[in-house]
């Protein structure tokens, strides 16, 4: 270790409490479950395709959700014959990143004695990357905050229930429009998941990019989401309609637009993952449970959001369209209401809420460009439990997909928890295919 | 023009190579399902998942021989039909396309996961599976051979014809099935369902039947395509690739014999000709590079196969070879 004066930044020390010990108990309740991953964000200020007009270049970031930024961590990289390239330090963001000579193989290496206490590391304190002709290459060692697995199993499961409850409402708030989508139209849009993705991918040049605070920036996102929404219903869907195309075919045109919005994504934004810029807050202990700010944020603002919906859809008369036209379409038609408008309404509120839950989505899991399309899978996993086309199906099914897929990494490891939400689908169809407030009529 | 003629040439080599006969496998399989049975399976990678893999996994972890992982490749693949069939064939179509794709990205996700690793080798895959199956070529495996200006390794040359033998069996298959009374209350499951139940018909086994027929087909799509790349890494059978199979079936024509066959020649040679052309026009400065560099190309195909389908579905749902009133399907 060549500059042990220099870790200054060394967060806070109530950190040592996860460690086994008479303060162990009495601080158990800190226990946490993410196992967080560092990510890769140097190129966050630039725009994409200057990034690769450039030398050949690695870069990182060094952080977990508990210790926030690490600052003062030495990371050296060396080339594939073991010549050193440089050595640098992490600065107050976490940040690191090293110009390298050439393409080629490099490994980075990051000094293990320089980690805050209790952040360890979750695998080799290295990685060696193949850096092609021109690439800015991220690199993600992984760390761990010393949280799983270290205590009580009630306390993890509060701990869980929590997360989960948060992840659910965020499922709920995108999977409203998809269920409500498919009550109007009959539409199985696999293209919901790319609204997602579009929203928190206009967020994040708004707010990285454009330098505006990140809720003016998901304001703007939701503006964008719904005229994305108004875009699919007035220049696809209601044509395709006119023109009598079957659901089938809908179906199958709708994963058309997935794969080429979400490629076209990919090719614009690129297939990194970036966090949006706000301030990295410590967890704050509740007793039985801990939650940083954005996570108790993102519950709110859900709840909030989800409590509005739920409200428009029983008090306002547009919601009783919605209900209407989604209970019977000809009925309603034949009563007054002018489907085409509903249904309108309806694209451009899922269009909102499906960016907003693409925004809260980044902010704990960061933005990427197929984070949508994974999100889909338990979209579909929620309303289908909570009954296909019902609204409020969506949101008790979503949460309880939520809080099931965060809860069972009690039992499975956590890189295989989406497999366990997408079983509790599988699951659902065989005892009960209707969901919890569907009616029989609509499985056929 | 030299560029262009070798632009050519590699597409056609793309458009007969084993990743057309991939494709062609998976879209002969989707066909038996969606085109004749009208059944939505929107995972049939999985299927090519576990071919690949049931060879991959037999042969590198197990050390058991070449043809034991085929065998066991297809019966994962029953398996795996089965369970998704029971639950989800007695709703309505989109219930089982929902299931299918989840279990697509599922199967993929858990191959790859840390806690697989000791059976699948994680996101590095498995390699050096294939050598019993080169080594069956009657020809030298390691010189070059050039056919129609294409280049070839023998190995490569090897593959190709066992897979076309392969798809063309496949094809006699289907071909025999459609026209036997089997397909004819297939094709009349896919126009009115309850019009069978009411001739006394077991709707239920009869598309039970046609799911694990296509699986297995797709199965054989993933053998070839492992066996052709010589690695079986869960990353290559992203759920992209379904799609594009559909995107071939539809292309060339569903509920036709020859139709995803013709369909995924004409992609795959459309794709890899664009491919090579964008790279070619991004290289010699045609296309800025702010505007597109090289590394975007290997998502224009996707984007590509994106419009196509979309255009195919509203403008030409029949494809090339298909019947208008053939495949005018609705959900049930």
């Amino acid at each position: 270790m060549r500059h042990p004066s220099a870790t200054s930044g060394r967060p806070g020390p109530h950190r040592s409490a996860i460690r086994p010990g008479p303060g162990a108990v009495a601080r158990g309740v800190l226990l946490r479950l993410l196992l967080v991953l560092v990510a890769a964000t140097g190129m966050a200020f630039l725009a994409p395709g200057i990034a690769s007009a450039e030398g050949e270049q690695v870069l990182g970031t060094l952080q977990t959700s508990r210790s926030g930024p690490i600052e003062g961590v030495e990371v050296t990289v060396t080339q594939a014959g073991g010549q050193e390239i440089d050595s640098v330090e992490t600065d107050e963001e976490g940040r690191w990143s090293v110009d390298l000579p050439g393409p080629g193989d490099y490994t980075v290496t990051i000094d293990a004695d320089d980690l805050p206490e209790g952040v360890e590391l979750a695998g080799a304190d290295n990685r060696t990357v193949t850096v092609d002709e021109g690439r800015r290459q991220a690199v993600i060692i992984g760390l761990e905050d010393g949280s799983r697995g270290g205590g009580g199993g009630t306390v993890r499961a509060v701990q869980l229930l929590v997360d989960g409850i948060r992840f659910g409402l965020l499922i709920a708030m995108a999977a409203v429009g998809l269920s409500l989508i498919f009550g109007t139209t009959g539409l199985t849009n696999f293209a919901h998941g790319e609204l997602v993705t579009i929203g928190a991918v206009v967020a994040w040049y708004v707010n990285v990019s454009g330098g505006v605070p990140l809720i003016a920036a998901t304001l703007i996102a939701m503006v964008a989401g719904a005229a994305v929404g108004a875009l699919n219903e007035l220049a696809l869907w209601r044509p395709l309609r006119r023109r009598g195309t079957g659901l089938i075919a809908a179906l199958v045109v709708s994963i058309g637009l997935s794969l080429l919005l979400r490629y076209l994504i990919q090719i614009v934004y690129g297939g990194r993952s970036s966090p949006y810029q706000v301030a990295t807050g410590r967890a704050v202990d509740y007793g039985l449970f801990t939650l940083t700010n954005r996570a108790l944020v993102s519950i709110v603002v859900s709840l909030v959001v989800l409590v509005l919906v739920a409200v428009m859809l029983q008090r306002t008369k547009i919601g009783k369209a919605m209900r209407a036209v989604a209970d019977n379409r000809d009925l309603a038609a034949s009563s007054g209401i002018d489907v085409n408008r509903v249904i309108l309404v309806v694209w451009m509120m899922g269009g909102a809420l499906a960016a907003l839950g693409g925004v809260l989505l980044g902010l704990s899991d960061q933005v990427q460009w197929d984070m949508g399309f994974r999100l889909l899978l338990l979209m579909f996993a929620g309303v289908t439990l909570g009954g296909l086309g019902t609204a409020y199906g969506a949101l008790v099914g979503s949460l309880i997909v939520g809080v099931f897929v965060q809860m069972s990494t009690l039992v499975i490891p956590n890189d295989v928890k989406y497999v366990g939400g997408l079983l509790l689908l599988i699951v659902i169809l065989v005892i009960r295919p209707q969901g919890i407030l569907g009616s029989r009529v609509r499985i056929g | 023009m030299g560029d262009l003629i070798d632009a050519l040439a590699v597409a056609l080599k793309a458009g007969l190579g084993f990743q057309a006969i991939f494709f062609a496998l998976l879209a002969i399989g989707i066909n038996v399902q969606f085109g004749y049975a009208g059944l939505l399976n929107f995972g049939q990678i999985a299927f090519a998942l576990l071919g690949g893999f049931g060879i991959a996994i037999s042969v590198s972890q197990w050390g058991l021989p070449f043809w034991v992982g085929v065998v066991v490749g297809l019966a994962a693949a029953v398996v795996l039909a089965l369970l998704l069939g029971l639950p989800t064939l007695r709703l309505r179509a989109d219930y089982l396309a929902i299931a299918t794709i989840a279990t697509a990205e599922g199967l993929r996700l858990l191959f790859r996961s840390v806690s697989a690793t000791p059976v699948t080798n994680g996101t590095r895959g498995l390699s050096s599976f294939n050598g019993d199956f080169i080594s069956l070529a009657p020809w030298a495996t390691n010189e070059r051979y050039r056919i129609l200006g294409t280049s070839w390794s023998g190995g490569e040359l090897w593959v190709a014809v066992v897979g076309w033998v392969l798809v063309i069996l496949a094809c006699l298959l289907v071909w025999a099935l459609m026209r036997s009374p089997w397909g004819r209350v297939l094709k009349s499951i896919r126009e009115d369902e309850d019009a069978v139940r009411a001739l006394g018909k077991n709707v239920y086994v009869y598309k039970m039947q046609a799911l694990v027929l296509g699986g297995i087909l797709g199965a054989l799509g993933g053998m070839v395509y492992a066996v052709g790349t010589g690695s079986a890494v869960p990353d290559q059978y992203q759920n992209a690739n379904t799609f594009l199979a559909y995107a071939a079936l539809i292309l060339g024509g569903a509920a036709r014999v020859l139709g995803p066959v013709v369909g995924s020649i004409i992609l795959l040679f459309i794709l890899q000709f664009a491919d090579t052309g964008l790279r070619l026009l991004i290289d010699n400065g045609i296309i800025p590079e702010g505007l597109l560099s090289s590394t975007d190309v290997a998502q224009i195909r996707f984007v590509l196969v994106g419009v196509g389908l979309m255009l195919l579905l509203v403008f030409r749902p029949q494809g090339i070879f298909g019947d208008r009133r053939e495949v005018m399907l609705d959900a049930r």
